[in-house]
């Protein structure tokens, strides 16, 4: 049996009387791709947020590789391997492309004042170490974003582009789960075709596990392992792609009672 | 025959008649409410700056002195020009210019300049005088004399301090209220006219006259600059050998006094009382003027050119030249102080101590973005903290544990400053962490207000009986011993000189710790917390500790300064660290431009060293009162139009224009459309073919 990397135990949340997720049961073993799916407002940003550390449950646990991760701070949760994307892309706008990813690798290197200040050789070492991966990360994506895009800012990146580089950016910290929310969201059919096959590489070339927040029933279906269903904060249904799709309260979640139920 | 060409002549002659009129009628079409908005801020501008008493306050100094130049006048009745009545004529210029701008937008072709825009400066500028004209009135009507003594009494007096005579004799040219009545709008018109004239110059003629009287006003409101720089200068060209007192404190020491070579040249420029002579004027009108038209001539756009090419070239090529660059400079500063007086070199070392401060602010607020208004904490923390360590009149209650560098004979300790740096050092860290560490968790405004309590309770605590006994309460502590470096000489504040000296090896080391940090990986991660902290957070960074990091980085710096504070006065008392050094260094920053070392040292010459410090004055001495209220103006001013500073940093002002970013990239087709170029295309074709 495969290592279990990531398990949730219990986890609730609520903001005021909004019980944004209900004793959530959930597990992500090592090298598995998990689909996340559910209708807006089922809850899973928050609980994206919740094992990334920016919100903190009411009650339950999160337990990564057996140990657990509540009351860590997020960059705690971020060194101890679990990097993320954000659905409402988040970059460093102002930042070039390189620094964007450079910087991400904050937690994977030590270097303090003293190496800054006297130029070290430890201190050149891990700069070019930071760039030399910085650049291996971004080259994964083709050429879109190496070359003269390096030193271009974030901001003049397109919408795709900017997808892509907070993958870019969720890497380099050297995770072993990544959690995407909403990778595709924005692309046009293409590309969402091309970053789906991306993601399936995530895996296979890079060895990372991933938990992927996703609308596009399509890309659901081609790269997860597994698939799991939210709404209003409660588990509806886990299980492969088509027995979750095919579940009538999966169903009913997505697109409503139907009528002679309801009287 | 004769007929026809007097039918041509006669269409031709109507021709031109009507075009005539057209030109007329245009020069009337004016934007109505525009100006009369413009003038109505002119007057009140006047107003506002008569009734605070800066024109009477810097009627004294001249700066036009060429009909009587060796009589002093305090009013001079039409015998020159005084800086007084300079703060009042700049401003019919500056609205009349500003008047006639607008915004062009893309594909909207820009109205024509033409008459119309002088009538318009007119009319901002009769308003504006008009706004001085009823001021005089008043002043007229509230003016008694008294008919006793024949003194005139005003009965505003009381809430207004500047409503007197003097304003009342300057505001009228001493030729009574009915020549005021109809001289300002008039005078105040035609410079607005002029102002505004200036718009429908040629760009080069425009240039030369503003390069020729932004000389002339420079020229003499800085005299004791020029007089002080070309005579030590000319005084070594006259007698070399006074170089060889180098390392003395007084390079004239043991030696004759000898003429500048340029005693002539300052002579035949300056009138003896200040300011510049008619012939003055002119030549340095001439000088500027002509150096200006053959910068646009001849030079061209190459300078521009030269500089597109230095910034297209390869970041490692730039940053060897740029060193390159720092080298001439510093060896240009070290040079400096023996051309200049000791008044100027106490400028320069007062300008140091503040750049000081301002680089190490510039790291906590410019790279890491914490608004820190307690700043002057650390600088009263390095000031107490030297005074403590080399002051025999430190208080009392000081166990004899605590070190204290001053031999028997109170003589200071050789070396003993460098130790008690140390040890500044290691307190001002520690004090860092201290009030970071509650502090640094909050965010924005927030973290502004609390540093500002704490740098005011660090201030309270060195003034407080409480600790009376350590630093002396409000009496301070005096006797500080300068700073003994043995064979290489004593800083002390009697040698403005060495404290120069040791401020530029200070802010050389604040200097070079910015540079490397800002590009280290503190540097990147001050600059991904600055952008968004929580993002920041999440992709592994520990903001707190980098945060902190900086603060303390900062404090040390802080603390340097206030050491050579200490050395430099020899007695220090809580009121040198008033909130007020805090705003003051921060002002600094941001007028020069946050985030960038350039910026900051512009900064600081310009404020500190042309306005003056807290309490230090600048070169301009006049304007002294009105220091705060000059801060103040170029505050807003910079935020409103300039926010990213003098000498902006790249970043930053890409952070505050964005949108204008985007557009400059958008329109340079550097911004990424998002249909991917070569590989894709083909793939779609691939795909499309079997189809
Ligand atoms: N910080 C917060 N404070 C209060 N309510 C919140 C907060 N964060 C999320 N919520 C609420 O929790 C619920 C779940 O939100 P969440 O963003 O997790 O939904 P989602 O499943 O990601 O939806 P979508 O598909 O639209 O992204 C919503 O009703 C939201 O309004
Ligand atoms: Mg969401």
């Amino acid at each position: 049996m495969s290592e279990r990397l990531l398990d949730i135990k219990k986890l609730s949340v609520t903001f005021g009387g909004l019980h944004a997720l209900r004793d959530l049961d959930f597990h992500v073993d090592e090298g598995e791709i998990v689909g996340v799916i559910g209708p807006n407002g089922a809850g899973k940003t928050t609980f994206f947020n919740m094992i990334s550390g920016m919100v903190t449950p009411t009650s339950g646990d999160i337990l990564f590789e057996g140990e657990s991760l509540i009351g860590l701070d997020p960059n705690q949760v971020t060194q101890r391997g679990i990097a993320r994307t954000f659905q409402n892309v988040r970059l460093f706008a102002n930042m070039t492309i390189l620094e964007n990813v450079m910087v991400s690798q904050h937690c994977r290197t030590k270097q303090g004042v003293w190496g800054a200040l006297f130029n070290t050789p430890g201190f050149r070492r891990e700069e070019r170490e930071i760039r030399e991966h910085a650049e291996k990360v971004l080259g994964f994506f083709g050429s879109r974003l190496v070359g003269y895009r390096l030193e271009q800012p974030a901001s003049v990146l397109s919408y795709a582009n900017r997808r892509r580089l907070e993958i870019a950016r969720a890497m380099a910290t050297k995770p072993r789960l990544i959690l995407l929310d909403e990778p595709v969201a924005g692309m046009n059919p293409k590309e969402s075709a091309e970053l789906t096959d991306l993601i399936g590489k995530l895996r296979s070339e890079w060895g990372f596990t991933i938990v992927m927040i996703e609308h596009d029933m399509n890309v659901v279906r081609d790269v997860s392992d597994r698939v799991v269903c939210l709404d209003h904060g409660e588990t509806l249904a886990q299980g492969s792609f088509e027995e979750v799709s095919t579940n009538p309260e999966v169903i009913e979640a997505y697109l409503g009672r139907p009528l002679e139920k309801q009287s | 025959m004769s007929d026809i060409t007097a039918d041509v002549a006669m269409t031709e002659l109507a021709d031109g008649l009507s075009e005539a009129t057209e030109v007329v009628k245009g020069a009337f079409e004016i934007d109505r409410s525009k100006a009369v908005r413009f003038g109505g801020l002119l007057a009140l501008a006047l107003v506002f700056i008569s009734l605070v008493g800066m024109p009477v306050g810097m009627d004294g100094r001249q700066i036009l002195y060429w009909i009587n130049p060796d009589v002093y006048v305090n009013h001079p009745d039409g015998q020159g020009l005084s800086l007084g009545y300079v703060a009042l004529f700049l401003w019919p210029l500056l609205l009349g210019w500003a008047v006639g701008s607008e915004v062009v937008l893309e594909g909207m072709a820009a109205t024509k300049r033409g008459a119309h825009d002088l009538v318009t400066g007119l009319v901002v500028g009769v308003i504006g005088g008009l706004g001085v004209s009823v001021l005089t009135m008043l002043l007229a009507w509230d003016r008694e004399i008294n008919p006793e003594n024949g003194v005139p009494a005003y009965g505003m007096r009381d809430p207004l301090v500047n409503w007197n005579e003097d304003l009342y004799i300057l505001l009228t040219f001493n030729r009574g209220w009915t020549f005021a009545l109809w001289a300002w709008p008039l005078l105040a018109g035609l410079l607005a006219m002029f102002g505004a004239g200036l718009r429908l110059m040629s760009d080069p003629i425009r240039k030369a006259i503003v390069a020729a009287l932004l000389a002339i006003v420079a020229v003499s409101i800085f005299q004791f600059l020029v007089d002080d720089l070309l005579g030590g200068l000319g005084e070594t060209i006259a007698d070399p050998g006074r170089l060889s007192n180098f390392f003395g404190d007084d390079p004239d020491a043991g030696r004759p006094n000898v003429d500048s070579v340029f005693d002539g040249l300052l002579d035949f420029v300056y009138a003896k009382t200040g300011g510049l002579r008619l012939q003055g004027v002119i030549f340095v009108g001439v000088v500027a003027a002509g150096l200006s038209l053959l910068g646009s001539y001849v030079t061209r756009g190459r300078v521009k050119a030269a500089r597109q090419a230095y910034l297209d070239r390869p970041v490692a090529e730039r940053t060897t030249s740029s060193a390159i660059g720092m080298v001439v400079i510093a060896l240009a500063l070290i040079i400096l102080p023996f051309f200049t007086g000791k008044i100027v070199n106490e400028l320069l070392a007062n300008v140091g101590i503040f750049l000081l401060l301002a680089l190490g602010l510039n790291i906590v607020v410019g790279l890491a973005g914490i608004l820190d208004l307690g700043y002057v904490a650390f600088f009263a923390v390095g000031g107490y903290t030297t005074a403590v360590l080399t002051s025999a009149g430190r208080g009392e209650s000081w166990p004899s544990w605590v070190p204290l560098f001053v031999t028997d004979d109170g003589e200071a300790v050789v070396g003993g400053w460098i130790i008690a740096l140390v040890l500044v050092m290691i307190f001002a860290a520690l004090t860092g962490l201290l009030i970071g560490a509650p502090v640094i968790r909050m965010r924005g405004d927030y973290l502004a207000i609390v540093t500002l309590g704490f740098g005011e309770i660090i201030r309270l605590l060195f003034l407080s009986d409480w600790l009376k006994g350590y630093f002396g309460g409000a009496q301070g502590i005096t006797n500080i011993e300068g700073a003994d470096f043995g064979f290489l000489g004593t800083v002390t504040g009697v040698n403005p000189r060495s404290v120069f000296y040791l401020v530029l090896f200070f802010s050389a080391i604040a200097i070079y710790v910015s540079w490397r940090l800002e590009r280290s990986r503190l540097g990147r991660a001050w600059m991904a917390i600055r952008e968004d902290e929580s993002v920041a957070e999440a992709m592994g960074i520990n903001t707190v500790n980098m945060k902190l990091m900086a603060f303390v980085v900062g404090a040390v710096l802080a603390s340097f300064s206030g050491a050579i504070f200490s050395a430099k006065v020899g007695s220090i008392f809580p009121t040198s660290f008033l909130i007020l050094v805090s705003i003051i260094i921060l002002v600094v920053v941001i007028v020069g431009g946050m985030g960038n070392i350039m910026g900051v040292i512009a900064g600081s010459l310009v404020l500190i060293g042309v306005l003056g410090g807290p309490k230090q004055p600048g070169l301009l001495q006049e304007f002294s009162e009105y220091k705060l209220l000059i801060y103040g103006a170029l505050l807003i001013w910079m935020m409103l139009k300039r926010p990213e500073g003098l000498v902006p940093n790249a970043r930053r002002s890409r952070e505050l224009h964005q949108e204008e970013f985007l557009q400059d990239a958008w329109l340079k087709g550097e911004v990424d459309t998002g249909d991917d170029e070569g590989e894709e295309g083909d793939a779609v074709a691939t795909e499309v073919a079997p189809a």
